[in-house]
């Protein structure tokens, strides 16, 4: 049996997790997930700025934290840290935490290819809309594909403490050790897509423990304390999700399915770099105070794609907040939105969307959202989205003149005008897996 | 009777590009097949009206006694182009237990 945990379900979770999953108990790997869809195009502008840089930032000081401790107790750690510079992270894991050996994953990043594809006649249409990807050829900021668990394994076997990737499918990290350790083969669907259920389940860290947990969640014990997810992994696909006894959270078979749901499509056909993975197949049961087995995963043959992640540039955007108190605060907040807008048609300004929110009273459900009877205050929530930076930057000074010329009791404005943001848009495609090479390259 | 669907079941919602996901978990068992009955791909697109601009799929997992429901074209354009507070349709799994449906009460008894 090994041990599998992740101490980081995005980049920005909580920098203590990978130090106490460390501290508080024994695990034999620790995985880390710092990428979402667009991180990507983000870290591909730091680079264009510096090439040292394109990689999670915080990663290498975190390893500088743990390194003594992980060369002690020989845990292996799997990052996708690497972003869209896996060299680099790499380089400076070993600068800040030189007696470790690191290995990076690299291939997955195609953003200096898509030229070569689109002349093999790769189109690398929108999985969502259907569009070749020519239609936003100069406006892609970045491009990458998913790799699996095998090069990931691969890069254990050198014997490597740390693993840096770049892009890689998430549950890939946790896969990757049962692979290098149980010895699986790329055609074991069953035990691979027994594998990726488990990183599944614990890819997002604490929503696997009681993070978010929608069911009776003010029975859950010292949130505060909350111990990140881990993965007792057998050779024969059986996999026990569980935490360090004595800390907050708790893991138990509706806390499991609630993270099993999540961000999932058709569960029949869960498709991932390694196999295909049946939902439907799986069985939990309770064997213990925060103990989950989880068996019966039933996978089904890799596909001849690999998904790719590209991002691009679509326009500008920018929204505001303006506090309207009681009386009438709602009744304020809506005349306040229809002046703004009156001036924008004035001004003469074209956006391809203006969105109108009421926080406290439908923000987030939107039509869904209870009525609400005489709120103490409201939140007038506006913004806009168009591919003319000016008229977004003219949008943000309109808020503000409310304040002495709109409606009465408007407050909340201290932050002064919105920042304008580029919008990144993401584009989803497939790509022959024959034409994704990936290769570990050793440091130290 | 009506009650609240979140009598019976809890959820979790997300996203992936502009498609929402809401996975509702029956709290026991039998819960499951009330949901089936009740919570259908039409009811939850017309539970959140204008919100959801594409068509609603339901997926059943009778082994875990849930359903996984996509909403397309839910989150004007997706994480990062949307201008909603909620791009990324955290908050609409917990809006959908407050749908109503319909249970005879012999349904809710242990």
């Amino acid at each position: 049996m090994i041990r599998i945990a992740n101490g980081q379900g995005f980049w920005g979770d909580w920098l203590e997790a990978p130090v106490r999953l460390i501290e508080q108990g024994p695990i034999d790997y620790l995985t880390l997930d710092y990428l979402a869809e667009v991180t990507m195009s983000i870290l591909q502008k730091q680079k264009q700025r510096d090439a040292r840089l394109g990689y999670a930032r915080d990663f290498p000081p975190l390893i500088a934290r743990i390194a003594d401790r992980i060369r002690e107790r020989n845990i292996k750690v799997l990052a996708n840290a690497g972003g869209v510079n896996p060299l680099a992270c790499a380089r400076e894991v070993r600068r800040l935490a030189p007696g470790l050996k690191v290995a990076a994953v690299l291939g997955d990043d195609i953003f200096a290819r898509i030229d070569e594809f689109l002349a093999k006649g790769f189109q690398l249409r929108n999985l969502d809309t259907g569009e070749p990807v020519a239609a936003v050829r100069d406006r892609l900021l970045s491009a990458n594909a998913y790799l699996g668990a095998f090069p990931l394994a691969q890069a254990l076997a050198t014997g490597a403490d740390v693993v840096v990737s770049g892009r890689c499918a998430d549950a890939a990290l946790a896969l990757a050790p049962m692979i290098q350790r149980f010895l699986w083969q790329e055609t074991d669907w069953d035990l691979l897509a027994a594998g990726c259920v488990a990183g599944h389940i614990i890819e997002c860290g604490a929503q696997a423990t009681g993070g978010n947990f929608q069911g009776d969640w003010q029975s859950l014990p010292d949130l505060a304390e909350i111990g990140y997810p881990i993965v007792e992994a057998e050779p024969g696909g059986m996999c026990t999700i569980t935490k360090h006894p004595g800390t907050g959270g708790r893991v138990n078979s509706h806390v499991v399915k609630e993270q099993l749901l999540y961000e999932i499509g058709d569960p029949r056909r869960y498709v991932t770099p390694d196999c295909v993975v049946d939902f439907t197949s799986l069985r939990l049961e309770e064997v213990g105070p925060d103990r989950v087995r989880v068996r019966g995963a039933r996978g089904g043959p890799r596909t001849e794609t690999l998904k790719v992640s590209a991002s691009y540039a679509a326009g500008w955007k920018a929204t505001g907040t303006l506090v309207y108190s009681w009386p009438q605060a709602l009744e304020k907040a809506q005349a306040a939105d229809r002046i703004v807008r009156q001036r924008l048609r004035q001004l003469g300004l074209q956006f391809d969307c203006i969105s109108t929110e009421f926080v406290g009273v439908n923000a987030c459900h939107g039509p869904a959202a209870r009525p609400v009877q005489d709120p103490p205050e409201v939140e007038l929530r506006l913004g806009v989205r168009g591919q003319n930076k000016e008229a977004v930057e003219r949008f943000t000074r309109e808020l503000i003149p409310l304040v002495l010329s709109g409606p009465p009791g408007a407050t909340g404005y201290g932050e002064g005008r919105p920042p304008v943001r580029e919008v990144v848009a993401y584009w989803p495609a497939l790509i022959p897996r024959q034409d994704i090479e990936p290769r570990v390259e050793v440091l130290g | 009777m009506k009650i609240a669907l979140g009598r019976i079941a809890h959820a979790r919602s997300g996203d992936k590009g502009d498609t929402a996901n809401i996975g509702v978990i029956a709290w026991r068992e039998r819960g499951y097949f009330i949901l089936v009955r009740e919570v259908t791909a039409e009811r939850v697109k017309e539970f959140f009206g204008g919100l959801v601009k594409g068509r609603v799929e339901r997926f059943e997992l009778e082994n875990l006694g849930a359903l996984n429901f996509l909403l397309h074209q839910a989150l004007d354009g997706g994480g990062t182009v949307s201008l909603r507070l909620d791009a990324q349709g955290k908050t609409l799994g917990a809006a959908l237990l407050g749908m109503e449906i319909e249970v005879d009460e012999h349904e809710l008894g242990d």
